[in-house]
Order: C-alpha cells, then structure tokens, then sequence
C-alpha cells in the first residue's frame, strides 16, 4: 500500500510542471498551483520515503531506482528553499524530478523491501553525499538555463521583458556558482569515500566512477574558469549545462554498472 | 450625515482650467477645515490631475453648494467641469483614485500618497475617516492583488528597470552618461533613485558636462576619453545631439577585453541614434534604443490596462463594503431605539408583577428574569436581522422609519 504514495507524488509534480509552463504565459493562479503542487508532492514523496527507511533493514535507496527517487526528493527539497522571484525554476527542475520519479518506479525504486548488501554508514556517506551534490548541480544548472533563457529575452528585446520580470543576470549567476560552490566539496567528499572504499575491496574503476570524476572535472573547472578567465554568464552557463548532462548520464548509467 | 464630493479632473478640465483650482497642501487644509466648520467634515485632495472637495454634513446639499462656491471662488469657469457625486458614489470614485484607475497613466503609484497626506490634512470625523482609510486600504489592495503599478510608464524609467533585469540591485553600480541634455539628466535621475551611482558625465562640450556631473558628483569627460570609461563602467546611457555614432562597435570590444565577462547594458536615447547598433551583437552587451524602450513602454501599459478588470472588481467589493457600512449608520439608531423600547416595557412589567415575584426565591426569580429577557431577545431577533440586511439595500431606511412608527418610537432618538 505504501508504494501508492508514489502516485499523489508523481501527479503533484507533473501538475507543478505544467502549472510552470502555465506560469509563463500568465502570472497568477498557475503559478500558485504550481508551487502546491511542488510541496503536496514533496509531502507525499517524504513519506514514501519514510515509509521505504521504517521498512528497510539496510540503506534503503542503496539501488540505482532507490538512489534516483532519493536524487528526485533531495532536487525537489533544495528547489522548495529557493525563494519566490526563483521559482520559475521550476519550469526546468519539475519536469525533470517527474521524469526521474517515472524512471525511478520503473526500477523498482519506489518500492517497499529491496535490500542492500553495503554497510549502512557507507551509503549514507557516499551516496548521500553525491546524491546531495547532484541535487546541487542541478539547481545550478537549473539556474544557468534560466539564465540563458533570460538573456535570450534581453538578446532578443522581448517587448514583455518588463511585463513578465525574471530575476535579473546578475543574481542568477551569482546563485548558480554558489550552488556549485556548496556542491563540489560534496561531490569531493563522496567521491573520496568511494574510492577508499573501492580501494580498499581491491575493485577496480568502472564506467561510473570515471563518469563522476570527470563531472567533478567539469565543475571545479567551472569555477576555476570563473575566477581566473573570467567565465561568468553565458559561457559559465553552458559549461554548468554540460556539467549536468554528465550527471543525467551517470544517473542513468548506474544500473549498467555500479550496482550490477 | 451623509457626504457629497465636487471636483474636477483631467477627464472634465484642461490643464489651464485645472492649475487655477489647484492648490497646494497648506490652502487645502484650510479650505477643507473652513468647509468643515460648524459640527461637519471636509477634505481637500488636489494634484496635478483634479481638485476635489469631499465634505460630510447633515445638510449634504448646503454642503454642496459651499463646495462649488469654494472652487468657483478660485476660478469661476470651472462651474461646468465640476463633477458632483454622492456617498455611495462618491466613495466609489475615490477608491478608484486611490487605485490609480483613475489616473492618466493606470496604476500610478504616486496618487495612493496623495490620498493619504490629503487626509491626514483633511479635517475628518467618524464618516470621511472611514472612508478615506478603505480608500487608501483599497489602494493598496489592488497594488498587492494586481500587477497593475508593477511595470515602468515612461521610456526613463523602463530603461532603470532594464538595467534591474541585467544587474539586480543597482546600488553601487556605475553609470557613465554620454550627453549632457535634459533626457540625460532625466533618465539618469531615474537610475539615481534606485541608487545606482552616476559616476561619469561625458559631452563634446566639456563646460555642459561639467555642469551635469556637479549636480551628481560624476566626474566630466571629453568624448575622446569614453573608451578608457567603459571598462568600469555597468550602464552607458547617451543621448547627444552628434550626427553619427558617437561609440562604434570595435571601441566597445576593445573595452570588453578588459571586462572579464561583466555585462554592459547600453541605452541609447537619442535620434538619430548615438550607439552603433553591431554593438547589441557582443556578448555581455545589451542596447536598447528609443524605439525598443518605447515598444516596451507600450507593451507595459497595455498590461497594465490589462489589470484594470481584475482592479475595479476589488475596488467595486470595498466600495460595497463601505456603503454597507455607512447605511448600518442609518439603521443603528432605530435597532437601538427599538431594543431599548423592549427593555423599558419588560423592565415595566417585571416592577409590576413584584407582588407575585416577592414570594420567589431567588433562583426562581432570576430564572423569570432570565425567561423574560429571552423572550425579548428571540422577538427582537429577526427584525433586527432583516433591518440590517436591508441596510444595505435602498430600502434600510424606509425599514427603520417604518419601524419607528410601528413601535413609536420617539423622533428626537432618530
């Protein structure tokens, strides 16, 4: 029964997403649909999850699904703290969280009673960590394709530009290195503890790990790029773009690999 | 007592007709607290756009005439342009003046100030009070509820706001002026209200712009030296009367490389235009020309019209609430009067039995008194209902005067 949760979860971020797209178009009462629809969903899928944690012996989202659906709550829970000039973020994150939900029950990720054979206090540090560096990165990103989104408008003299106001540049560039500042050292982190780990069981290096340290590579370079070549603005948004389509490919590789 | 407005405004009287009846704050209050004298209430609100006299009184039509005599006394044309509005209507209208649906440019936020200090300076009892406050609280209302006083009216001030869509906040941020001209020092005030900081005033001729940036404490330049400027420089706002471009496109990507990636919004408010337009096609920069800002102005206002609807529905709900209000001022009396009537006759008949009630005891005899007022009240209930339901309805008063002719009730508790 628990497994039902998934259902309110999925529907209250597929109508946030078109409640979005309705956003854009008019100001109003999508858009208050809209950010309902993101907290009723994160409520439903909180407690799927609470559900999945009582029910579990080990780690719960120690799977590739599991370790997704935990990826969706962690993206939506970062999306739910940013403040309301930022909220038509939410045109890029909620689509993407319901896309990823989807995927996720299609693994069996939103299930109750799938078991994993890793330590507790291993999971939850690496893969909270980089599952929490991801939800990260793709606020950034998020935030990059607003940027670009806004610029175009300015690119282009929108005659709704001041009609339909946006955050300005600045401050969503400024918010996208810092999610990518906070991100990082987690990513880091988890990487790190990963590694020793893997070290340490004599494994070797598969696809994913190479996937995820050459995503570390793109976003420290990043930041590095904007602080020594000065790489703000469009171009500091197409690298965080690339940076996140390396962490869609890996969300999406781990089946293949890492939990095989 | 009731309230009567006369006035004019833009919609009834040119500006030549109107500056004669304007007057300013101190001559407003005491217009208004002469048209109050002797027990009534007045308030003066004059802008630009409109004079109008709000005066409460018992005698609402001696009030009316003393308020065209007033406006006529300052200018005796203005008899035919004089709007007259009563209560309902009159409050109607002044919410929609609060609004900004009334004003030239819909959703001016300037008026709803007005509104205020004109009653604050206003001599004001429990009537004009009312609804000046629900002016002001429906004023407010249709500015959080609407987007209606949310985009720029004018081509300076929507270039402000552009530069707010590129930069955020504009404390701090340096403007570099190029021309010394009043549309310069028009926009440029605009940007110092959101406290962006004119740092460089640029002009051919070096005198006029020396005069500009005294006033902003810019520094002066000479138009050879603009290259040097821009690499500092977050806004760029020319409008010179020069033939040509007075900055090309490779002079603005010389001063890029020096950037390191800051954006550069540039506004070109002159005709024929000062900036090369190539310069739009660099990354980081954004130009905008007098048509682009007025095409955006435009756009803006058809918005804001837009909100109109949605604006004059609030307005329309508070206007009711205060005529609601106002007619329950008509009606109260006689519930009083009628309850207090009530009272009188059970108190009466209490006093007379007290031969049979002295042989109770007294919890028998607070349960009569109980019971009785019981009676009272469940009588009384339901015309005290209906009688504020029709309040609101052009009826409430015939309601109360039949009431107060059906129980006989006194004149002098009217």
């Amino acid at each position: 029964m628990a497994e039902l949760l998934f259902w309110p979860a999925l529907l209250c971020y597929g109508e946030a997403a078109v409640g979005y797209f309705g956003y854009v178009r008019r100001a109003g009462a999508a858009g208050r649909a809209a950010i309902w629809g993101v907290r009723l969903g994160w409520l439903a899928q909180t407690a799927l999850l609470a559900v999945q944690a009582t029910r579990e012996d080990g780690f719960p989202w120690g799977t590739w699904a599991g370790s997704l659906n935990l990826f969706v709550w962690l993206v939506v829970t970062v999306y739910l703290g940013v403040r309301r000039p930022y909220r038509l973020v939410g045109l890029a994150v909620m689509p993407l969280a319901a896309a990823l939900l989807i995927v996720s029950r299609a693994g069996g990720g939103t299930g109750v009673g799938a078991r994993s054979h890793y330590s507790n206090l291993f999971l939850v540090l690496h893969v909270g960590l980089v599952l929490a560096a991801f939800a990260g990165f793709t606020l950034a990103a998020a935030l990059s394709a607003f940027y670009l989104w806004q610029e175009r408008r300015l690119k282009r003299r929108e005659v709704t530009i001041l009609r339909r106001q946006a955050p300005s540049l600045a401050t969503l560039d400024r918010l996208a290195s810092r999610a990518v500042m906070f991100s990082l050292p987690a990513l880091t982190l988890g990487l790190a503890v990963g590694l020793v780990r893997l070290f340490a069981d004599g494994e070797r290096v598969d696809a994913l790990v190479a996937a995820t340290v050459v995503t570390w590579l793109v976003w420290a370079a990043y930041l590095v790029l904007r602080v020594t070549r000065g790489w703000t603005g469009r171009r500091g948004a197409y690298v965080a773009l690339v940076g996140f389509a390396l962490v869609i490919v890996i969300r999406l590789a781990l089946p293949a690999t890492h939990f095989a | 007592m009731r309230f009567v407005l006369v006035g004019t405004s833009h919609h009834h009287a040119p500006v030549e007709l109107r500056e004669r009846v304007a007057l300013d704050p101190a001559q407003g209050a005491a217009l208004a607290a002469r048209l109050a004298a002797g027990g009534g209430e007045a308030v003066c609100l004059s802008t630009c756009n409109r004079t109008e006299l709000y005066v409460a009184a018992v005698d609402v039509d001696a009030a009316e005439r003393a308020a065209v005599a007033a406006l006529a006394e300052l200018e005796p044309e203005v008899e035919p342009a004089l709007y007259r509005l009563r209560d309902h209507a009159a409050a109607l209208h002044l919410f929609r003046v609060a609004a900004g649906l009334d004003s030239l440019v819909p959703g001016e936020g300037e008026i709803l100030g007005q509104v205020r200090t004109a009653h604050e300076a206003g001599t004001t009892g429990a009537l004009l009070d009312r609804v000046f406050r629900q002016a002001v609280h429906a004023g407010r209302k249709v500015r959080a509820q609407t987007a209606i006083g949310e985009t720029p009216a004018s081509v300076s001030s929507a270039a402000a706001a552009l530069a707010e869509q590129v930069f955020g906040d504009l404390e701090g941020r340096s403007i570099l002026l190029v021309g010394a001209g009043k549309i310069s020092e028009q926009a440029a005030r605009n940007l110092l209200s959101r406290r962006a900081e004119i740092a460089f005033v640029a002009n051919r001729s070096l005198d006029h712009a020396a005069d500009l940036a005294e006033r902003f404490g810019a520094e002066p330049l000479p138009l050879d030296r603009l290259e040097q400027q821009l690499a500092s420089a977050d806004v760029v706002v020319s409008s010179t009367s020069a033939p040509g471009y007075v900055l090309d496109a490779a002079t603005v990507e010389r001063a890029l490389r020096v950037r390191r990636g800051r954006q550069l919004l540039l506004i070109d408010l002159a005709v024929p235009r000062d900036l090369d337009p190539a310069i739009h096609d660099l990354a980081g920069c954004y130009l905008y020309d007098i048509d682009d800002l007025e095409a955006i102005v435009a756009e803006t206002l058809a918005g804001r019209r837009g909100e109109t609807e949605r604006a004059e529905a609030i307005v329309a709900a508070e206007s009711e609430k205060f005529h609601e209000w106002q007619a329950s001022l008509e009606i109260a009396p006689a519930i009083a009067s009628l309850r207090a009537r009530a009272e009188e006759i059970r108190a009466a008949e209490l006093r007379k039995a007290e031969g049979l009630l002295g042989r109770l005891d007294e919890s028998q005899r607070n349960a009569v008194e109980a019971m009785t007022a019981q009676i009272v009240n469940k009588l009384l209930h339901l015309p005290t209902v209906r009688m504020k339901q029709a309040a609101a309805a052009a009826d409430g008063v015939i309601y109360a005067d039949a009431v107060r002719h059906l129980f006989g009730l006194g004149e002098d508790e009217r």
